[in-house]
């Protein structure tokens, strides 16, 4: 098999590949990243800004608590964020556990958000210590529910062993089993894998094995989505596609709260990856809190004042 | 649709320009004879008239500078003159907005730099000066070290606040006294400063600035009252200053030229090391004496990094310099643009390729597109002199021993970089290198604490850390200066 050309699926191959690959200097891509977090955004850019963002939320519950009623909750929310201004976009997706997908895609059927996807996290979520055989079934149940994306874990213990094969294994087969139903989003927890050579080892992994998102956390673990983590994997799938002419898309998750946040995270895309990366199509942000602060910031743009939080559902 | 910044301009309501200013002696502002104007190179808006200091202005000048050092400095205990660079450095981090946005009106710099760079190591060198003054005796510089006396400084434009930092701070510490010329386009901070210095109410004649051209700073080279100058600039002023001074006793640090070569090996961190290269070389548009204004590609990875660097340049923002989200602002002068253009051209007719990302440069004021000239070799004069523009000339070399070749084959020595990730190469290459400062894995970094100057035609002595003390003392020992 040949994955782009570039490798053939032997861990002997895979090896090479990741050999090559350029060592991350830490200091220097926090500088950069630091660098950015200074861009001022503000008036029409800022208001611009706060309607991507919105568009690009996977608004996300992965809660033990979670139940049908609060599933159901949040779909509304999704299709409708602000119920009283129609022009406020629809999110990205709804993400859920496996077992909510059902629910979850009904009562968006039901409520005209047909053209919002149900993302389920996936491959024994959040830790993937699970059998091969588990994981793949994790994935067939959420897409025999209705998932259209598949946010599954890497394995952290066999990556951090060394055994770059077997993750790169595990990928192609949970990409097999999404075939063409389902986008593949493929979380390294990098939090887990700590150092960004790491990470730019994963993120190439997961783009050579199919993966068509990459994503940062689960956000079980802290420090989740950190600017500098998300720069090093938009410097990946940037050069990424000018070797295969693919663009991949990225997806931090965890510990973006606000709106400042959420802007910083546009600016690194735009003047990273570029332009073309900012689209829900190529980038989302796994977030629960973040998308109220949005709205009330979008609030205060349009009306000239903070409203009281009362005025954004708790949902 | 793009994602388009809209102007993010930091309000310059902040500072108050007078229309006119004298010259700052003796504690207070004295009205000068002539005047000549300071603009914003950004916008060629006259923002005030300064005085053109004479032989009579220095006259006065080291007169009050003198008195001052006899009847009450030189008198204060090291605790005491700490306290006055504690009070100082206090005050320029109350007032550093104000600073930042002078600084940029006057400079042309943007106000992303001013504001986290300039202005944060401003204070930081009197903070950290402020600390050695009651230090000297155990500094290791010899038992009960002594002032020159009075101090002649003359600083440059490029970094007009910061230069009069690393000027004033070390000799008001070490207990000498200063007569200081700021840069004839640039000395509306320097006057700022010396409000400052009323505010801290440090004793009347211990600063003392003299605004003026090169006529000004030569009445204070040669001025038998002063027993140490200090100078900032180019190389050429800088031979000259050497020749003036010598057989007299007058001892000089020289900070010049520079062409530091930014060496990247094919193991180096490549995402980094283009950041690098920017940073080294369009940080303060190339006006930086240590800028890495040759960039030493190992020939293997030189096609990759060149096409990483073009779309880095592509995204850096040149315009307003005020514009928070600004990277590039305007040349400093007409005079210093015309350099930058000749210098060019003559890239273009030594047959190197230029190139530049679109961009759009305002219709007023002085700028110049980010550059870089690749297929240059030793023998080009653009891998020679120094542009100081946002100018990097890219030459490629086959071993890491040609590469230190490379970067020693100049008549210069003030910084250079080395871009790996194997340190036993990081050591070596700094160990042949001969350059002042040298960086791993960065650029353009400074730090109060260490000392910075140059080999060769870059310089004589060191500024920062204990070697910047010594140079400021009688038998202050590590300076390497004259």
């Amino acid at each position: 098999m040949s994955f782009y050309g570039l490798v053939d699926g032997s861990e002997k191959s895979l090896l090479k590949f990741l050999e090559q690959l350029s060592g991350v200097d830490q200091v220097g891509a926090d500088s950069r990243a630091a660098m950015l977090a200074t861009r001022s955004i503000k008036t029409t850019s800022k208001k611009w800004a706060i309607d991507t963002a919105i568009s690009m939320v996977d608004l996300t519950t992965l809660e033990g608590a979670d139940t049908p009623g609060k599933v159901r909750a949040l779909c509304s929310k999704a299709v409708r964020p602000d119920p009283i201004d129609p022009t406020v976009p629809s999110v990205g997706a709804i993400c859920v556990y496996n077992d909510m997908v059902e629910i979850a895609r009904t009562h968006l059927d039901a409520i005209g958000g047909e053209h919002v996807p149900v993302a389920a996290v996936s491959t024994a979520f959040p830790s993937g210590r699970a059998s091969m055989e588990v994981k793949i079934q994790d994935t067939q149940d959420a897409i025999n529910a209705g998932a259209a994306e598949i946010d599954m874990v890497i394995d952290r213990g066999a990556f951090l062993a060394g055994k770059y094969g077997m993750v790169f294994d595990e990928i192609v087969k949970i990409r097999e089993i999404c075939g063409e139903k389902a986008h593949l989003k493929v979380i390294f927890e990098t939090g887990e894998l700590v150092t960004y050579d790491n990470v730019r080892k994963a993120s190439y992994l997961a783009m050579l094995a199919g993966a068509d998102f990459i994503k940062t956390s689960t956000g079980k673990v802290a420090p989740a989505a950190t600017p500098p983590v998300v720069l090093v994997m938009l410097e990946a799938v940037r050069d990424f596609y000018t070797i295969t002419q693919r663009k991949i898309g990225v997806k931090p998750a965890g510990g973006i709260r606000t709106t400042k946040d959420a802007i910083k995270q546009l600016v690194l895309v735009n003047e990273t990856a570029g332009p073309d990366w900012l689209t829900p199509q190529l980038f989302r942000i796994g977030a629960s809190a973040l998308l109220n602060d949005l709205l009330m910031q979008r609030m205060k743009m349009s009306d000239g004042y903070y409203a009281s939080p009362n005025y954004v559902s708790i949902d | 649709m793009t994602f388009e910044y809209a102007p993010a301009p930091e309000s310059r309501a902040i500072v108050s320009i007078k229309p006119k200013y004298g010259h700052f002696i003796n504690g207070s502002f004295v009205a000068g004879k002539k005047h000549f104007p300071t603009i914003n190179p950004a916008t060629e808006e006259v923002l005030s008239l300064i005085s053109l200091g004479g032989v009579s202005d220095v006259d006065k000048a080291v007169a009050a500078a003198q008195k001052a050092y006899t009847k009450s400095w030189s008198k204060l205990s090291g605790k005491e003159r700490g306290k006055y660079l504690y009070r100082i450095a206090r005050i320029l981090q109350e007032r550093a907005r104000e600073f930042a946005v002078l600084e940029t009106l006057d400079n042309g710099k943007p106000i992303r730099e001013t504001r986290d760079i300039d202005i944060p190591l401003v204070a930081a060198h009197f903070f950290y000066h402020a600390g050695w003054a009651d230090k000297l005796d155990y500094a290791g510089l010899g038992h009960s070290p002594k002032a020159y006396g009075v101090a002649g400084q003359i600083i440059p434009w490029n970094f007009p606040l910061l230069m009069l930092a690393w000027k004033v701070a070390p000799a008001l510490a070490t207990g000498n006294t200063v007569v200081l010329k700021p840069a004839e386009t640039t000395s509306l901070t320097a006057l700022l400063f010396a409000e400052v210095c009323q505010q801290a109410q440090l004793p009347d004649g211990v600063v003392n600035i003299v605004t003026g051209d090169g006529s000004t700073g030569a009445a204070i080279v040669n001025h038998p009252g002063i027993h140490k100058i200090a100078f900032t600039g180019s190389t050429e002023v800088g031979k000259k200053i050497a020749r003036a001074i010598a057989a007299t006793d007058k001892k000089a640090t020289l900070e010049l030229g520079g062409k530091g070569a930014n060496i990247v090996f094919d193991d180096a961190p490549v995402d980094e090391a283009v950041e690098g290269i920017v940073n080294g070389i369009f940080f303060n548009q190339g006006h930086v004496c240590c800028a890495g204004s040759r960039l030493i590609l190992q020939e293997s990875i030189a096609e990759e990094v060149i096409e990483k660097l073009k779309v880095r340049m592509s995204k850096i923002r040149v315009g307003d310099p005020l514009d928070k989200n600004t990277d590039l602002g305007a040349i400093n002068s007409k005079e210093q643009l015309v350099k930058i253009k000749e210098l060019s051209a003559i890239g273009d007719a030594e047959g190197a390729q230029r190139w530049s990302p679109q961009c759009n440069l305002p219709d007023k004021g002085f700028w110049f597109a980010p550059t870089i000239f690749t297929g240059v070799t030793q023998a080009n004069r653009i891998a020679q002199e120094e542009i100081f523009g946002p100018v990097l000339s890219v030459l490629t070399f086959r071993t890491p021993q040609e590469a230190i070749d490379k970067a020693n084959n100049t008549p210069f020595g003030l910084s250079a970089g080395i871009w790996s990730e194997k340190g036993s190469r990081i050591f070596w290459a700094s160990q042949h290198l001969k350059a002042g400062v040298i960086w791993a894995n960065t650029f353009n970094k400074f730090d109060p604490a260490s000392p910075f100057g140059g080999y060769k035609e870059s310089g004589w002595g060191r500024e920062g850390g204990k070697h910047g003390l010594a140079a400021y003392l009688k038998n202050g020992k590590e300076t390497g200066a004259k």
